[in-house]
């Protein structure tokens, strides 16, 4: 039940409560944006129909090498 | 979008692993978790490394108390729409389930979320509308959110709402099994950070990693819990930073803490667990259903309703026995015929041990 979907945020209202979300293979859905701070194109978890965070797109992109990081740095410990 | 499947990496974790020739007791409480650990078959591939990894009470679902379900069954048979998530409809109460009563012709509801629970009490002026709010943190502002933006009258909720830390304290403080390592939920954790869970490490000495659900979130997860236990140290690590902050997610934080307060609850197969519940603020309780529908509800106020017979729930949510230890399962208990709602939550052990072993 605390499954959460990443989606990319393509629209968002006036009143910034609801967004536009396009989770790819042409599936978009409205989702409840009150709860994070989000501009068009970021990445968003969806949880129960509302964004619950914003994804930290150069984290997400460097986690593999952290962690092959972490690994070999574990080694020389 | 971010392709986090890398098999060379996650086989050189496991082989690391498995040279430090350990022999350590995991739990994690997230339904997704498991999902993950089974589907990709790491549960066995941990287990030949000596880390056994347990759910715990990491199903929402799952730890409603039979009282709660009797609730919410006494709710529709008085009349009013209920409305809830998928997983709880098939949950069995003493004698009926919300699907049951459905069939029988009562007004039951699925939905994908608190909104549509509200857009049925916008269409249905007339009439009652019950939501019954389950979920962890990670749930509980989406509640919050709707209630605060001053729903239609005719809808209230029947708040079942839990946090997590608690749960660790209470499966410590009960002894019944050693644990090496708490592996926590990435998205409760997304809305409360890391914070909430430091007390487990300081006071208990227990090794902490919140986790994301790829296999090689959790592959990494137990790696850091592991260096954790080899080299003596207790503290919480963060492996899912791409989408947990520190802090949390202090707008959903200050959302849940205008409308609820922490309250002692029960939870199933454990007994009162101290400030593990939510209970609405004063300033909303015309929108708790408890209150709203004390005297249909007082048939049962004081009655005590037990686990169903033969149902071991409770014990695979404290982490005592796996479900296959249970001697229901897959027998007398299973996902179309549940005893027992870890049987029916997708997020439920049996369920997913049911499911996958089945594909296999």
């Amino acid at each position: 039940m605390c499954l959460a979907i990443p989606g990319k945020i393509v629209s968002i209202d006036k009143k910034k409560e609801y967004a536009s979300i396009d989770y790819g293979e042409e599936t978009k859905r409205k989702a409840n944006v009150s709860l994070v701070d989000v501009k068009i194109g970021d990445y968003v978890l969806v949880h129960a129909g509302f964004a619950i965070q914003v994804l930290d797109e150069k984290e997400a992109n460097e986690t593999l090498d952290l962690f092959r990081e972490m690994l070999s740095y574990e080694e020389e410990a | 979008m971010f392709s986090l499947r890398d098999k060379k990496l996650a086989n050189e974790i496991v082989s690391k692993i498995k040279t430090l020739n350990v022999n350590l007791k995991f739990m994690h409480v997230c339904g997704t978790h498991q999902d993950t650990l089974v589907k990709h078959g790491l549960d066995v591939l941990f287990k030949e490394c000596g880390i056994d990894i347990g759910q715990g009470p990491g199903c929402p679902v799952c730890v409603t108390t039979p009282k709660e379900i009797e609730e919410i069954l006494l709710l529709a048979r008085k009349g009013k729409i209920v409305t809830t998530f998928g997983d709880m409809i098939q949950v069995p109460g003493e004698k009926d389930s919300l699907q049951s009563m459905k069939t029988e012709g009562w007004d039951v509801r699925t939905v994908y979320g608190i909104e549509d629970a509200i857009h049925f009490a916008e269409e249905n002026k007339d009439k009652d509308v019950v939501f019954m709010a389950v979920g962890f943190e990670t749930t509980t502002p989406m509640t919050a959110s709707v209630l605060l933006k001053n729903p239609p009258s005719n809808f209230s909720i029947l708040g079942c709402h839990r946090v997590i830390p608690p749960a660790l304290k209470a499966i410590l403080d009960m002894g019944e099994l050693k644990l090496d390592g708490f592996i926590e939920p990435g998205h409760v954790s997304t809305i409360i950070g890391s914070k909430p869970y430091e007390f487990i490490s300081t006071e208990y000495k227990v090794p902490q990693v919140i986790a994301g659900f790829e296999p090689i979130d959790l592959l990494m997860g137990v790696w850091m819990l592991v260096q954790q236990v080899e080299h003596g140290k207790a503290r919480v690590e963060n492996e899912y930073a791409r989408v947990v902050k520190e802090e949390g997610n202090i707008k959903a934080q200050r959302v849940i803490n205008e409308v609820f307060e922490p309250m002692d609850v029960k939870w199933r197969g454990f007994p009162v667990i101290l400030r593990s519940g939510l209970k609405l603020r004063d300033k909303f309780e015309e929108y708790d259903a408890r209150k709203r529908y004390e005297d249909d509800l007082e048939e049962i106020i004081n009655k005590e309703f037990t686990e169903p017979k033969g149902c071991r729930c409770g014990d695979v949510l404290r982490g005592i026995i796996s479900s296959k230890k249970c001697p229901l399962f897959g027998k007398k208990c299973t996902p179309n015929a549940p005893v027992g709602p870890c049987m029916v939550s997708t997020e439920g052990s049996c369920n997913i041990e049911y499911r996958y072993a089945k594909n296999q």
